[in-house]
């Protein structure tokens, strides 16, 4: 489903990615791993739209899209939960919700949409008239990902959902990532620092480092790899 | 009393046109985060405009009348949105991913460039221009004495349908959700699928056509106009947008009620040599006192 070739990514004069190649299969949970700076954030940010790779291909459902802008790569159904989730804190979880479907004409989806999302976190529609900026983080997560898939994509890109959460609401998140996957075969890339929680829900992993796919496996298998284990899932 | 009332209601006429400069002023700052400087001259085309359509539409429609007027000040309207919209797509966004000060200084460098062009002989022409009369006149005094007069009830009415209708957009329409999307986190709008150069140009045609109606009302209340005549209203609709908060709607809609009205009452009891003074006075003190402005919020992260 998709496939980068060879990316290179720079910010100005600083490179961060050098020729990183990976593949994501329809309807499987994919991970990226790796320590801060590795460049994973900015992967996701290149396959979105938000930064132009200085060279490189990312071939979705066979096209490049490598250098379109963001509105035009969520058309084309990849929808993209940042860092830090950036929903819009001075608007309701409503108007959050509906920003997510802003290029669906059909009134009659996007309710369906909104249905959808709320029977998966029923507690946005119990919030659904708060300004978001007034909701909890893990709650704030809900909504990132519940707004991301208001757009009915094909391919979710998963920045860090574990980011500045409780462990008990790590886990409820990463319980509904693989329910999402499950239930609605939508393909997931994760992009996670805690590698332990990743390659556990995910079918396949790549590890990052320094701008560099360094190992690739089966989760499975890379979660026993020696050399994954001393390095990233604490011995 | 009599002339306190008086002096107010003169205030609020001139607070009112400040007002609607100033949104366009906080609506681009809250996109793009940069003071367009070029949008007090966007107030001056909208009175030539106005001068220039004035006979045109004469042709079609009663003038001096309501229809006429509004169908002048309406094309005016149409017209600077383009104009607007064109700055922006010529000047600012080659520059998107520069630096706020070149931005910035850019914009003085078109509000200089419209200024000295239109002084021009074959443009407009640098003497001041009388303004036709464009709606009906009519002086209503009343038993106390109190005057008001048919262009300052065209004013408060103009102003209150335009706040009206913006506020409509800004809220209640897709677009104006996208708007504010795009102000609180250009990235994340982008992410939603929203076409953030769209949002902008039509950022810059909503604030342009409100600096337009503004030059109208203006020019039909002082009715000499030249290529100047946009420097002042539009640094003081800036100190306006400032004092409400910029980037906040309703704020900069305050200011400039506020300006105009302290302006008025200054010149009206105490001198009128200071009246321009008044303003900048004013911004002084809130960026001593309160730096993010009356209605303004300090942002504040959550983790």
């Amino acid at each position: 489903m998709l496939e980068i070739k060879n990316l290179f990514v720079g910010y100005g004069a600083i490179p961060a990615l050098h020729g990183v190649s990976l593949s994501v299969k329809a309807g499987s949970i994919v991970t990226l791993i790796g320590a801060n700076g590795a460049g994973k954030t900015t992967t996701l940010k290149t396959i979105s739209g938000l930064l132009k790779p200085k060279s490189g291909e990312i071939l979705y459902d066979g096209k490049n899209i490598a250098g379109l802008p963001p509105h035009q790569i969520v058309a084309r159904g990849i929808s993209h939960v940042p860092e830090g989730r950036m929903i819009f804190a001075n608007l309701t979880v409503l108007e959050n919700l509906q920003l997510g479907a802003y290029l669906q004409r059909d009134k009659q989806i996007v309710r369906r949409e909104l249905d959808h999302v709320f029977s998966l976190f029923p507690r946005l529609r119990e919030r659904q008239k708060q300004v978001a900026g007034t909701l909890s983080g893990g709650e704030q997560q809900m909504l990132a990902i519940g707004r991301a898939l208001m757009s009915r994509p094909k391919l979710l890109l998963l920045d860090e959902p574990s980011l500045g959460l409780a462990p008990l609401l790590v886990k409820t998140i990463f319980e509904k990532i693989v329910e999402i996957n499950r239930d609605q075969g939508l393909t997931i890339l994760l992009v996670e620092q805690n590698a332990n929680l990743a390659l556990e829900i995910s079918h396949f992993g790549y590890v990052l480092e320094t701008g560099k796919i360094i190992l690739q496996d089966d989760s499975a298998a890379l979660s026993q790899n020696p050399q994954v284990k001393s390095a990233y899932l604490g011995g | 009393m009599t002339e306190f009332l008086q002096q107010l209601i003169n205030g609020l006429a001139l607070g009112s046109i400040l007002a609607l400069i100033a949104l366009g002023y906080t609506m681009v700052y809250g996109i793009l985060r940069f003071i367009n400087f070029a949008h007090g001259d966007i107030f001056m085309l909208g009175a030539f405009a106005g001068f220039y359509l004035a006979p045109k539409v004469a042709m079609f429609l009663p003038m001096p009348s309501i229809g006429g007027g509004l169908a002048v000040m309406g094309i005016s309207m149409a017209i600077c949105a383009v104009v607007g919209i064109l700055i922006e797509k010529l000047a600012y966004r080659p520059l998107r991913r520069s630096p706020k000060l070149t931005v910035l200084i850019t914009a003085i460098g078109v509000s200089l460039l419209i200024e000295y062009t239109c002084q021009n002989d074959h443009v407009f022409g640098a003497a001041p221009k009388s303004f036709p009369t464009i709606f009906p006149e009519y002086h209503i005094t009343q038993l106390s004495g109190l005057s008001l007069n048919s262009n300052q009830i065209i004013v408060f009415a103009v102003t209150l349908i335009l706040l009206l209708a913006l506020r409509f957009i800004v809220l209640k329409t897709k677009i104006g959700m996208a708007m504010r999307a795009l102000s609180f986190n250009p990235e994340a709008a982008a992410l939603m699928g929203i076409n953030t150069d769209i949002v902008i140009s039509f950022t810059f045609g909503l604030g342009s056509a409100l600096a337009a109606a503004a030059g109208i009302l203006f020019a039909v209340n002082y009715p000499s106009i030249d290529p100047l005549m946009g420097v002042l209203p539009g640094l003081k609709a800036f100190v306006a947008a400032v004092l409400g908060g910029i980037g906040n709607l309703p704020g900069a809609a305050l200011g400039g009620v506020i300006i105009g009205v302290t302006e008025t009452l200054v010149a009206g009891y105490i001198s009128s040599t200071y009246r321009d003074a008044i303003a900048f006075g004013i911004l002084i003190i809130i960026l001593l006192v309160k730096p993010s402005g009356l209605l303004g919020k300090k942002e504040i992260e959550k983790v």
